[in-house]
Parts: structure tokens; sequence; C-alpha cells
């Protein structure tokens, strides 16, 4: 079987802070890591692996920095690692990131199941899995938080909705994205490590694609627009009391009762 | 076609150029700049390196005729014909922008045996419902409901569409985004649309330590989603409005390789997003056992227990308890937060509630910030008191 995860290199932080002179982000570029929920996608495949054997191969896309993150997947155990690298891709908004994405998916492999983390936590968008399925015309699943039956044809999962669980079954080719704490994921281990030091990770620019229009991708392949950044407002209607513990709890409840809540 | 085209003639000092670039995006290679793929296009180098080194072309794109698309479209969000409150929040939105460029609003509701709650709709404010009611359309299968919105928008042609960011939001609108190759943000918690019919939409970013503010310039339809609770459902009028169209599609469109096996109901909990009070507690808790402390205020208020992400860590309370970017957003009528100091992944979640009372020792926490009541103070020190008052009030 062909598990394909799709990984992402993000902030090691999220203290940034916009210049209010200039509007400009203030980030230090060197800090980052592997998106923490992007574990529990690997973590996903690799017990899929151990149960129905195959490959895992993982897939990012970024500048040549980000080849650590497949290195880190590299040390959990996958065995293949892919990164889609190149200064055309610069800009990317979820759907020119979702479409190279998928470019790359088909350059390089045929996988029956591709496994996204459910979001990102620099993006936070949750958006680039279905957009990939989409790109692929392949179905997909979110919210999966439990794998039940790993068939020859077709994945029987456990869907977390609001006020539902949801039991499906979804036909390969497909793509699911999972919920945090669907496994635990392993930790890296130095084992393999050593191991897979000399692994190399396939890159790929624009020029190996299917599409080699450059409108397609980065910043001109991207419909959304960042206008302007900013600060998050502060509430100035607003009233702070110092004093001694008596005084405070009393006029707390003055301010309860004056607001009807007792 | 935008690009940044480097004039290394016009290059003084390279290395005081590459210094710039906060992505490291910058080379000196043999003492010729080169821009790498670390490169985020935010023009830093452009604006602040010397004129003309770096400089940011672009060429004329086809414009795309805005006039042909018209109208702002809501996603009906339901559970087997329940609709999601969400659904009413949005139509409000939808209304107010409409009325800015004299768009009609409309909603589009599919699923199965929905035809008669669809009414309910037409007490919002909607112009047209569009509904298309099909025994393959019952549960939620994402290429099915893909296509069926396919279908709606190649009929309809609207300029904005707005999905509440439920689960099944979440998952349906970036699909169809992806389809029409069109621009879609997520969770805005902000919207107003431009007289050339420009929605803007600002989103936390980052953790939510900074704003952005987003559009579509040259992309239809335009696609956002919203989250429960962060704009505000208008009254239903008693009158009904608008009118239902009811529509189909060829069932050939709505084939799925998914199967739903089976659908159950979760046992119904007292939710934290649902509640109108919330009494939030947060890392000024020493320890397990004080938690008795937040579980009585929360209790003669009759209000619901939230708390932080680090009490979720260790194990105090369920994560469906988690306020903030990785738990829930709430929008109480009133929360109390204690010993929260309002790190901006909770206070994202919490910052539209009508009503924020914080106790906290330290007067520089953040939480201040956001709260209409500040006390700086111990809770240790408050908080019994303040139920002793509490049961007092309510006894006499």
């Amino acid at each position: 079987m062909e598990i394909l995860v799709c990984i992402k290199q993000v902030p090691g932080t999220t203290k940034v802070e916009v210049d209010p002179v200039t509007g400009v982000l203030k980030r230090d570029g060197v800090d980052s890591k592997m998106n923490p929920y992007d574990l529990y996608a690997i973590e996903t495949a690799l017990r899929i692996r151990e149960q129905r054997g195959g490959r895992v191969s993982v897939i990012t896309m970024g500048p040549p920095q980000a080849s650590v993150v497949i290195k880190e997947a590299y040390m959990m155990g996958v065995d293949d690692g892919i990164l889609l690298s190149d200064r055309r891709f610069a800009g990317s908004d979820v759907l020119a990131t979702s479409y190279t994405l998928s470019q790359g998916i088909k350059k390089v492999s045929n996988p029956d199941l591709i496994i996204c983390g459910k979001q990102t936590t620099d993006g936070d968008t949750a958006q680039v899995g279905p957009e990939i399925a989409e790109y692929l015309g392949i179905p997909h699943v979110a919210n999966v938080r439990k794998i039940l039956e790993i068939k020859d044809s077709s994945i029987v999962v456990e869907m977390d909705m609001p006020e539902t669980v949801e039991i499906a079954e979804i036909k390969y080719p497909c793509l699911i994205t999972v919920e945090k704490d669907i496994f635990q994921p392993r930790l890296p281990s130095f084992k393999k490590k050593l191991e897979t030091r000399d692994r190399e990770v396939k890159m790929f620019t624009l020029q190996d694609f299917e599409d080699r229009d450059e409108k397609s991708y980065g910043l001109n392949g991207s419909p959304t627009k960042v206008e302007r950044i900013f600060p998050p407002e502060v509430n100035n209607d607003r009233r702070m009391l110092k004093g001694n513990p008596e005084e405070l709890r009393n006029k707390i409840t003055v301010k309860l009762k004056e607001l009807r809540f007792i | 076609m935008a690009k940044l085209i480097v004039n290394q003639e016009k290059i003084t000092d390279i290395d005081a150029l590459i210094k710039i670039c906060p992505f490291g995006a910058m080379e000196n290679k043999n003492g010729i700049l080169e821009i790498n793929a670390s490169c985020r296009m935010c023009k830093l180098c452009v604006r602040r390196g010397p004129e003309g080194a770096v400089v940011y072309v672009e060429d004329e794109v086809v414009k795309v005729d805005k006039s042909k698309w018209k109208g702002i479209a809501v996603y009906v969000d339901h559970v087997e014909g329940d609709i999601h409150p969400v659904t009413f929040e949005l139509i409000g939105k939808a209304r107010e922008l409409a009325d800015k460029v004299n768009h009609p609003v409309y909603c589009l509701f599919m699923g199965h045996d929905i035809g008669h709650r669809a009414e309910e709709l037409l007490h919002y404010g909607v112009d047209e419902v569009f509904v298309y009611d099909n025994e393959m359309l019952k549960d939620f299968r994402i290429e099915p409901y893909t296509a069926v919105f396919e279908d709606f928008v190649n009929r309809v042609k609207p300029s904005v569409i707005l999905v509440g960011a439920t689960t099944i939001g979440r998952s349906l609108a970036p699909r169809v985004a992806a389809r029409f190759k069109t621009g879609l943000t997520a969770d805005c918690t902000v919207l107003d649309i431009k007289e050339n019919t420009d929605l803007v939409q600002i989103r936390p970013a980052f953790g939510g330590n900074i704003m952005a503010q987003i559009v579509t310039p040259n992309n239809r339809p335009q696609m956002a989603t919203v989250r429960y609770k962060v704009m505000t459902a208008p009254e239903r009028k008693a009158e009904a409005s608008g009118r239902i169209i009811h529509c189909s599609i060829e069932e050939n469109r709505l084939k799925s390789n998914i199967n739903v096996l089976s659908v159950t109901k979760k046992q119904k909990e007292h939710g934290i997003s649902e509640a109108e009070i919330i009494v939030a507690a947060g890392r000024g808790i020493k320890s397990e056992k004080d938690m008795a402390m937040i579980y009585e205020l929360a209790d003669v208020l009759g209000a619901e227990v939230a708390c932080t992400r680090p009490l979720i860590e260790a194990g105090w309370l369920d994560s469906k308890r988690q306020i903030g970017l990785s738990g829930r957003t709430v929008r109480p009528k009133l929360i109390i937060t204690c010993g929260i100091s309002g790190a901006v992944q909770f206070t994202a979640g919490m910052n539209n509630s009508e009503y924020i009372i914080a106790i906290n020792k330290d007067e520089k926490a953040p939480i201040f910030k956001v709260a209409h009541y500040g006390i700086v103070g111990d809770i240790y020190e408050i908080i019994p008191g303040l139920i002793e008052n509490i049961k007092r009030v309510k006894e006499a």
C-alpha cells in the first residue's frame, strides 16, 4: 500500500509582532519545526504500514531548509521524502499551495491513501487537505478520529462531527485529515537517525511538473491578496480595579447584580 | 505575472541588502545577489533596499468582469434538516453586505427531506432560497455536495459565498473554492464590502498575534468561512419574505466513493460553546483540588467551567472545555476569567464575549487588555468570598 503524508515546516513560535511603522512582520526566520498536527498524520500512516505493509512517503513544499522536517519524518520511520522548492512558489496562498502539492503528488507517486494533519499552526485554515483532494479528483473526509478497518480497496474510518459520530467507508484513492490524538505519535529514534543519515530528500521544482506555467504558482497563482496586517485591537472600554480582596469581591458582586446575572 | 528582478549594478552593499530579508532568502553567490526559494514575496527588499536594486514588476492580467457576479450567498449548514445557528448569523451579515452594494441575498440549502425547513429561512431577510432535495444528499458526502454547490454557483453566479466554519463547512468550502480556482479565507472575524464588490476579509493570523486584511481582487466567487458566534444573528421576523426555488441535478453527478455506514448521536453534553455564562480557570490555580472553588463559583452562577491549555495538559479538565485557538471559540454573555494571564491564543477564543470580568494578580497581564472589568487581585482571596456574596444576594 502506498501512503503519502503532507507535512509542513512552521515557525517554532507564534510570537510575532507587527512593526507599527512599516506594517511588516517582525519574525525570526530561523526557529522552525514540523507542524505538530502532522506528527499524528505520520503516526497514522506508520501504523497502517505496520498492519498492511507498503511504503510511507512524506511531501512538503518550502525553502531548501524545509528538508529538516523530512529528515525528522525519516527518524520516525518514513521511507521517502519529497521537497517541492522553487522561488516561483513564493507568496502562495491556500489555493496555490494546494495546487503545487497536487502537481508534486502527480509527479512522484500514485498513492492509495493521502493523510494530512487537521491544520497547521501558522495558517490555521485546515483547507489545504480538501483542496489537494479536489485537484487530484479523489474523495476526502476530514476529522477522522479512528481507523476502524483497512481493507484491500477501501478504508473504514470514524469521524468526529459536532453532534454525531459517523462511520464511513471510503474507496482508494482518497485523502483523510486526522484529528490529534488519533494515535500518540512516536518520538524520532536515534537509531533511525543514524540509519537514514544518508537517505536523500528528492527535490523537485516547477520545471519538473506537468503544468509549467508560472502563473499557476506562488503569488501569481494566489487569488487572495493580503492588503495589510495590523496588531489586534484592544478593548478600550475597560476599567481596572485594585484594592483589598473584600472590597474587590464586593465590587464584582455589585457588577454582577447590575448586569442581572444574579 | 509578478516577480522580483535584481539589478546587480544598483547594489552598493550586497551583505547589507541580504540582512534586510527576514526569511534568509537572499544569498551572495560570488558577488552576485540571488533570491532563493525561501522568498515569501514580502517585498521588504524592494522597499528598504537601495533604490532600484530589487524591483517588483507586475504584468497586466486579464481582469474578471465583476458585474457578471451578483449576490451574497450563504450555505445553509444543517444536520438532517436541523439548521445550524451560524447560518442565521451569516444571513444577517450577508444582508448587511448586500445592502451596501445593492445585491440580493441567496441561500443554498441541500439535503434530503428539507423542503419544509427552507421556509424558516424566509423569516431572516433572504431574497431567494435554492433548495436541492435528493435522497443521495441525505448524508454529507463530499463529492455530491460539491457537485450541487458547483451547480448552484454556475446557475446563480454569486459574488460572495459565506460558509459557516463548522465541521461540514470547513470540509466543503475549500473543495468548492478549488473547483472554481478562487480564494477562500478561513475563520474571518470581520467582513465588509467595497464599492467594486471586493469582499474585505479580516482574520487572525499567526496564532492571533496579528490580524490580516485579505481581498480576492480578481476572482469570483469570493469565499469566506466564519466561525459560529462571531457574527450576530438578526431578529426573526414574523412575516416571511423572499421565495423558495426548487432545483434538481442529474443523479449521475451525485455519485460518491464514500459510503456512510452509521451516524450515531453523541450524548448531549453541556458544552462551553453554547453556554451563556462561563467561569474560566487558568494557571493561577495551583493544584487540582483548588478547582473546587471554580466549580462552586460556576454552580452559583449557573455557569459552565472552561479553562486554558495548560490545565488540559495537566489533565484536570476534558479538552472539550478548552477555550482558544487550539480549543473552542466561545461568546457567552458573561465570562469570568480566574488566574488567566490572557495569551492571545486564549483571548482569540473568547474576546467576542459580551462581558469579560478578569481576575488576575499581575496588573500587567494581557487579559486586562480585553477585559471590561479587570480585577487586580489574588483569586484565592477573592473567589471564596465572592461565592458567599452571591449566595447571600440570591437568598435575599
